[in-house]
């Protein structure tokens, strides 16, 4: 195969600013003999140092562990906590940008907890049904392992995510700052209608109030339609037992519906014909209007997506050829499409979505790119199977009115943000949170 | 399982009816009664079901709050470690910095008693009196306004509280989705 150096003009472009096919990724086309064939890089590179045997072929390596532990090349790739010290607010964000696939590592996880994690004994845990039933039951958690089992890859946001794009001025983070408290496991457990059925609900319940055994005694008010339809009891994630503060030994989980809902440490759950107004609907997870009134019971996490790589805080190798990498995800279902602009919204092109594409789990989407080393704008927009497309900042700030506040990075000035994120990279190569 | 009991399984989703399923869905749930459930069930309701005997009014919260709330949420309710909990009136709407406490911003009384009695004081959850949990919602909707001096608070007369952004909510579920 005979090689030459490619300009931009060689590939199939699909958008301004160097935006390339998709099929050239999905190595499905033509397009790819063509293109990688002519080796993608644009720009002629030094030749490589010569080869030398590493110390580390050259001895017996560290014996196995019983459990492993990343490299210890990877130490930055963990959460970053909120109040550390103060387990009344504890928040550990997903480091998405050090990350690939759409499985989050149980160890990196996102967690809002409010009173830290308890010390349950599985075998002595105990879940309560009650309430407006024909039977009240309790159940050990043996008792509930023992019903059928279904596993299910899903994602996790919090009410709260990506509250620091609700700022007066764009705030210069990573996005494990701005999009870290949403995470993405696969979760095993059994259905909560099974266990409703036996208790018998009576027809006049309309709502489950869920409750944990932790020290906040954390409860939230549940839609019994949502109780009966997809609604879980989960006692694995990602094959393991949930971690401690992710709600061992049992979770409530509402796929789609904010983290919240999803009660760790499950211990009762209340059939009742109204909704409780606990705190975490009546006064937390509201959203406040310019107009000085609220949203509440704003359940399912809206279409959204965001870019991976490039993204704030990183540094461009010069101009030539780059991979856009990110996440998109929708709580009302599968995402249909994301497609990505390199000039702030004027044009897009169509991303490549990594299989699997599931409903209500993170999608990986992959864009291939030939940046000229101008400054640009990185944007992506995710589209779902219901037809919701995710708004810009100005279709969101028209429905709510504009941020009152530049909030610490850690704030809650709005949940549910949900609008286009934009990544500005200058000419030096450096990449930034703006606004368009 | 027995061939005819596979026949009647296969007959009953053939027609559609999940009642054969239904019945052979194992029952591993033990049956109790309400009453012996009743340590756990702290449900409060916004019309105030739920709610347990006791009273206290906002001069007895006074003392519970000095002694258990005001280290973190401050003297007089205006926070530090812990929340705000009193003023911000007139603040919901733009251009304000809204100042959601209690007294601005909480839809019903109710939640407050819920709250103080499931989670406070924060390092010793759980255990307030009933009384004392009367007293100290009375105190802090007292500073808020709401509730008279010497108003006491009990399972009555806390339900019947009405508070200032009670109708300041819009609820999105279940017409939006």
């Amino acid at each position: 195969m005979s090689r030459r150096s490619v300009t931009q003009q060689d590939l199939p472009k699909v958008a301004a600013n160097g935006l390339i096919d998709r099929r050239v990724l999905l190595r499905n086309s033509a397009l790819l003999a063509g293109a990688a064939g002519a080796g993608f890089t644009g720009i002629v590179r030094a030749a490589a140092e010569p080869l030398a045997v590493d110390d580390w072929s050259m001895k017996i390596g560290t014996g196995v562990q019983p459990y492993s532990t990343p490299s210890r090349y990877e130490a930055k790739v963990i959460r970053t906590l909120a109040n550390p010290t103060n387990p009344g607010n504890n928040q550990a964000r997903t480091p998405h940008h050090l990350l690939d696939g759409i499985i989050t590592p149980n160890g990196v996880h996102f967690v809002v907890a409010r009173t830290g994690a308890p010390d349950i004994d599985p075998a002595k845990h105990r879940l309560l049904i009650h309430g407006m039933v024909r039977q009240p039951l309790v159940f050990s958690l043996e008792d509930l392992m023992r019903y059928p089992m279904e596993s299910h890859i899903r994602f996790v946001e919090c009410g709260g995510n990506s509250a620091p794009m609700w700022s007066k001025e764009p705030i210069q983070a990573d996005v494990q700052a701005l999009h870290g408290l949403l995470s993405c496991s696969e979760w095993t457990g059994v259905r909560l209608s099974t266990l409703l059925d036996e208790a018998g609900v009576d027809p006049r319940a309309k709502w489950i109030v869920a409750e944990g055994a932790d020290a906040a005694t954390m409860n939230r008010s549940i839609p019994l339609a949502k109780a009966m339809d997809d609604a879980m009891l989960v006692f694995y994630q990602n094959g393991e037992r949930i971690m401690p503060i992710n709600g061992y030994p049992l979770r409530l989980f509402v796929p789609g519906y904010e983290g919240n809902m999803n009660v760790k440490w499950l211990r009762r759950l209340k059939l009742v014909d109204a909704p409780i107004m606990a705190i975490n609907e009546s006064r937390q997870y509201t959203l406040l209007l310019e107009n000085g009134s609220a949203w509440r019971f704003y359940y399912p996490m809206e279409v959204k997506s965001f870019i991976t790589r490039p993204s704030p805080t990183m540094q461009m190798k010069g101009p030539g050829f780059y991979e856009i990498s990110g996440i998109a995800w929708s709580g009302q279902g599968r995402i249909a499409k994301v497609e990505v602009s390199a000039d702030g919204g004027k044009s897009w092109g169509m991303a490549a979505m990594q299989n699997p594409v599931l409903p209500k789990a993170l999608t990986r989407f992959r864009m291939a790119w030939q940046w000229d080393g101008r400054p640009v704008v990185l944007q992506s927009r995710a589209t779902d199977e219901a037809g919701n497309v995710q708004p810009t900042r100005q279709k969101l700030i028209a429905e709510r009115g504009a941020p009152r506040t530049t909030p610490p990075v850690t704030g809650f000035p709005m949940g549910h943000v949900n609008a286009i994120s934009s990544w500005g990279i200058d000419a030096k190569g450096a990449v930034s949170h703006v606004y368009v | 399982m027995s061939m005819s009991k596979t026949a009647a399984i296969f007959a009953a989703l053939l027609l559609g009816s999940s009642a054969a399923l239904a019945a052979d869905m194992p029952k591993f749930g033990k049956p109790i009664s309400e009453s012996d459930a009743a340590a756990w069930d702290i449900s409060i309701g916004p019309d105030g079901v739920g709610l347990p005997a006791g009273s206290g009014t906002p001069a007895q919260g006074s003392m519970v709050y000095a002694a258990k709330c005001a280290a973190c949420h401050g003297p007089k309710g205006e926070g530090g470690a812990g929340p705000r909990l009193v003023g911000g009136a007139g603040t919901l709407a733009a251009p304000a910095v809204p100042v959601q406490t209690v007294g601005s911003y909480w839809p019903y009384a109710t939640t407050v008693f819920d709250y103080v009695r499931r989670t406070m004081p924060w390092n010793q959850p759980k255990t307030l009196t009933n009384d004392e949990v009367y007293a100290v919602t009375a105190y802090i909707l007292n500073m808020n306004g709401i509730v008279k001096d010497g108003e006491a608070m009990n399972k009555d007369t806390l339900a019947k509280v009405r508070m200032p952004n009670r109708d300041g909510f819009t609820e999105l579920y279940p017409n939006k989705f």
